[in-house]
């Protein structure tokens, strides 16, 4: 062996102990670094950990069904995928580029249009998974089961669509349901990106019942995004049923009746406030909103003339015409204002402060009854005169018209009753006598909706019963979210109730402005009103040179029978020309609330009719005499 | 006198160290992989380690004079070797490292790390004096580089730069002057910007996301993330066996190889890197002491670089699993899941056991 090494050369002994300390330290840096983050900070770590193993899935609870009094349904749920993107699971985050276009083409849609949406829930917390695609197709569903290993932020969810049988059926009422807005996530824990929640009508304003709560599936996944595991689930707690004062059966009758006339019909019962019937037309079909309203079906809505999504039972402020004479005559009868006998004669105008103002027809001498069946203006000219604005405004007030009835609805307009008062205040300037005349006739600026007139000629007829409208039964499911019973009392003179049901019972009944819609055997009473939209001079001068419909608004509003009655209707045609057109929708209504009720009760009902007979020989003798 | 080497003087220790640590290793390794693809991979890392073990018996049974006198043609054969495998080797996962022998798929760049362990300590055991000119510093460059280049071709940075510590260790040793030093760390810090355009794309990328982890979640960040989460979510006492949800449900990338660690950290908890990090400073520290008491400088070279190589691999990967260092493909020794890396160590071990048992000879 060559000697090329060196055996006495010593080592370097510093060196090597350098060496052995230099090591010593570097692991106690080691092991510092390992205390920090599985000591100190394993909880954060561990969060982590459970957030990559652990996909949360929502268990979409079905929305409760609406029922109609009965019990039958109205509006239902159907099953349908959704396709949602867990962002947390996105490997290349909300806006990775390449995966985006991948799923837009494998699931047919606009690249441009899904980024969109997935950028507007860019505040929205990551762990909260968002919806891109509703009603997924089979190829859809196909797409995601097939692309689980590389796509795994993609989810199949099954969700419960609304579903509207009958389309515009009751639709002002009911509302539709659209995908929470990112401004309502913000407003209200309980929503999550996706959710379907009430925008409009009962679906808006019970959405607390008939929204369920979600539950919740936790499944273990790989790091390929495949199901391994399952962890226990939440279960998904369905929303509660509503169930509506709404009667099916007169529902139909109502919108057959109106045979798509633009118009409003709403029919109550005045003892309870129940909302039997409520029409609007025309209606928007709610199924468009129960998966994601198109943009341009958004826009036709909105743009339509006709207002399809205006609730008119509701919204509509219109002039109620000669309906209004009805709260004169009471307010005329409550303040003894007419003379005993007090009686006008009608020669087709009259004059008052200087101003001619015309009636419809000339009446001759009118009594109050006769001034009523026959409508006469002449004959209200003069007790509006009489009674003076504020004493007008007062009664309006009090029978609750130019307020908010309160009815469990979003969005119910006021109207507007004038006054002295509201004159100053609006336009500073003092009243004029002359604009009571117009007044006394529904004219002017008084505003109601259909639903307040319901309500005040309901009340009238009962006495001073003012109820608030609902269209949801007080049951279990609801009481929570139901606005308390409210009846407004404001007692009436019997004489008055008297005086002025007897003439609204003449309006049908004895050849008044509603004959036509005399129905045999049921007191069916009521108040015709033909509201003009401008002057009749204006009109005829207007004549061809608009595009505007300027034809009178009819209304009717009419109740059954005199004495308590159990029905009250108020029906609303725009452009309808005359109040008797709208009366023959309500007597249709009210003959079919009589047959249902000759249905249920059988035989007795016969029995039950004699002994009202019997009760009001005065009222039978009449009605024997017009005959 | 002279005495023979005797069972007696066998590093027990260091012997019950690195069993110790081929045990735990092999039982993570069962964990990571029991089942799927991979499964079985526990059994032929035992057979790996007992192939170790034997070849450790015979070379420390080889009087490493021998050894260190045929280091020129070792070198020349690892070099040979090394060119070959750029020539023919076989190809997996875009990288040339590969080369069959007896049937087997050999990594020649494990036995390139011993022969320069030899070179070194053969050349600088012919240094007389107590400090190291600047040619032989330069010429120890020249000796670890030609291979590291090599190996930077195939590509593999990590075992390139794996042979780097050798020489460091060995320079440091052999009484580098601070100066020289100085200038070697200038100039590679001058080269550094010339070396990122020899790079591979994959490797600036994984450099690149050591310094930004945040920026790719999905390429080598992610692995760093997922890495780092398990280690942080074993806690204190760990998920138990079996039971690491990051390591079980795939979310740790190579979890029995290069990031075994982190499984480990995820199913023992500190615990287990306390025990296993103590283990690994108890075999570095034997072998520094073995260094200490060898009988002449060429058995300390050997030594310490052994040393110099493992506490690399051990410094890097176990750094790298809590996102202190790049991922560069370095496996942790006696853990990680690999033949050639195993049979490296425990021959390592070997030549190291041979100086041992001969630290009385004179």
């Amino acid at each position: 062996m060559s000697l090329w090494f060196e055996r006495e050369h010593r080592l370097p002994q510093t060196r090597l102990t350098a060496i052995q300390y230099g090591l010593v330290l570097i692991f106690i840096l080691l092991m510092t670094a390992f205390w920090n983050m599985q000591v100190m900070h394993s909880n954060y770590y561990l969060a982590l950990a459970e957030r990559n193993r652990i996909r949360n899935l929502p268990l979409i609870a079905p929305r409760g069904r609406i029922l109609d009094r009965e019990g039958r349904v109205l509006v239902d749920n159907y099953p349908s995928f959704s396709i949602w993107m867990l962002r947390e699971n996105s490997a290349h985050g909300a806006s990775g580029g390449k995966h985006l276009r991948e799923i837009a083409e494998g699931l047919a849609m606009d690249p441009a249009a899904l980024k969109e949406r997935i950028e507007q829930f860019a505040d929205v917390a990551k762990y909260h998974p968002i919806v891109i695609k509703e009603e997924a197709t089979s190829a859809d569903v196909a797409f995601v089961e097939s692309h689980r290993a590389d796509l795994p932020e993609l989810e199949l969810v099954m969700v419960q669509r609304r579903h509207y049988p009958r389309n515009s059926f009751l639709a002002h009422a009911i509302g539709y349901v659209g995908e929470v807005s990112p401004e309502q996530l913000k407003q209200n824990d309980r929503y999550r990106p996706g959710d379907f929640v009430g925008k409009s009508g009962l679906e808006r304003q019970y959405n607390d019942v008939l929204m369920g709560q979600d539950g919740m599936r936790r499944a273990v996944v790989n790091s390929a995004g495949k199901e391994v595991g399952r962890l226990q689930q939440k279960e998904a707690l369905p929303g509660r049923p509503l169930k509506l004062t709404i009667d099916y059966d007169l529902q139909v009758v109502a919108e057959e009746a109106m045979a798509k006339r633009k118009g409003a019909v709403v029919a109550l019962d005045p003892r309870n406030g129940e909302v039997l019937a409520m029409v609007s037309q025309p209606a928007p079909d709610p199924n468009l909103f129960a998966v994601r309203i198109k943009p341009e079906d958004w826009k036709a809505l909105n743009d339509d003339r006709d207002h399809p999504l205006l609730n008119r039972a509701i919204q509509a402020q219109l002039a109620p015409g000669s309906v209004f004479k009805v709260i004169l005559a009471a307010a005329a009868m409550e303040t003894k204002a007419l003379r005993p006998g007090f009686s006008v004669d009608c020669s087709g105008a009259a004059s008052f402060y200087g101003n001619i103002f015309q009636c419809w027809r000339p009446h001759g001498v009118v009594s109050f009854h006769r001034a009523i069946t026959e409508s006469c203006d002449v004959f209200f000219y003069n007790v509006g005169k009489i009674l003076g604005i504020d004493r007008i405004a007062y009664y309006a007030g009090k029978f609750g018209l130019g307020h908010s009835t309160g009815i469990d609805l979003p969005g119910e307009e006021a109207g507007l009753i004038p006054s002295e008062d509201w004159k100053m205040r609006r336009f500073k300037q003092r009243w004029w006598p002359g604009e009571t005349i117009s007044v006394a006739i529904g004219q002017g600026a008084v505003q109601v909706t259909p639903i307040q007139l319901a309500r005040a000629i309901g009340g009238i007829a009962s006495g001073g019963l003012f109820v608030r409208p609902r269209l949801v039964m007080d049951d279990a499911a609801a009481r929570a979210n139901l606005p308390p019973a409210l009846i407004e009392r404001f007692p009436l003179q019997e004489s008055t109730v008297e005086a002025v049901t007897l003439g609204m019972w003449g309006v049908v009944n004895e050849y008044g402005t509603a004959a036509a819609s005399r129905l045999q055997g049921i007191e069916f009473c009521g108040k015709t009103g033909t509201a003009q939209l401008i002057s009749e001079p204006g009109r005829k001068k207007a004549q061809g040179r608009t595009r505007r419909n300027l034809a009178h608004n009819a209304w009717f509003v009419g109740f059954a029978p005199r004495h308590n009655p159990e029905i009250v209707v108020a029906v609303l045609i725009e452009h309808g020309e005359h109040g008797s057109l709208a009366a023959t929708v309500a007597r249709d209504l009210v003959r079919a609330h009589y047959d249902k009720k000759a249905r249920q009760l059988g035989p007795d009902y016969r029995v039950e009719l004699r002994r009202i007979q019997e009760l009001e020989p005065r009222l039978a003798g009449v009605s024997q005499a017009a005959e | 006198m002279r005495r023979y080497a005797t069972w007696r003087d066998f590093d027990w220790w260091l012997l019950g160290f690195a069993l110790a640590l081929a045990g735990v290793g092999i039982l993570e390794i069962y964990s990571a992989t029991h089942s799927g693809r991979f499964a079985g991979m526990a059994t032929r890392q035992l057979a790996w380690v007992g192939l170790g073990l034997v070849l450790m018996v015979i070379l420390s049974r080889v009087d490493y004079h021998t050894v260190l006198e045929q280091a020129p043609t070792l070198y020349l054969l690892a070099l040979g070797g090394l060119v070959l495998v750029l020539a023919f080797g076989h190809t997996r996962l875009g990288a040339r490292r590969w080369l069959p022998v007896l049937g087997q798929q050999f990594q020649v760049s494990e036995l390139a790390k011993l022969v320069i362990i030899v070179v070194l300590a053969r050349y600088l055991s012919e240094v007389t004096t107590d400090r190291l000119s600047f040619s032989d510093l330069a010429k120890v460059g020249g000796l670890v580089g030609v291979p590291a280049g090599l190996i930077l071709l195939q590509p593999n940075l990590g075992t390139a730069m794996a042979l780097v510590p050798a020489a460091v260790v060995g320079a440091f040793l052999a009484g580098v002057h601070w100066k020289h030093a100085a200038i070697v760390a200038v100039l590679a810090g001058l080269l550094l910007p010339a070396g990122w355009h020899v790079l591979k794309p994959y490797q600036r990328d994984r450099l690149m996301t050591f310094v930004h982890p945040e920026e790719s979640p999905q390429g080598a960040g992610y692995q760093i993330l997922q890495s780092k989460i398990a280690v942080g979510s074993g806690g204190f006492w760990g998920k138990g066996l079996q039971k690491g949800t990051q390591n079980q449900l795939g979310f740790v990338p190579e979890r029995h190889n290069d990031f075994i660690y982190a499984a480990l950290a995820e199913e023992f908890g500190f615990a287990g890197v306390l025990v296993t990090l103590l283990l690994y400073l108890g075999i570095l520290l034997r072998l520094v002491h073995n260094a200490q008491t060898a009988s002449d400088r060429a058995g300390m070279f050997v030594v310490m670089g052994v040393l110099g190589i493992l506490a690399f691999h051990i410094l890097v990967n176990v750094a790298m699993v809590i996102g202190y260092m790049p991922v560069t493909g370095i496996p942790l020794p006696l853990l990680s899941y690999g033949g050639a890396a195993t049979l490296f160590t425990f021959m390592a071990l070997g030549m190291v056991m041979a100086v041992r048992m001969r630290r009385f000879v004179n």
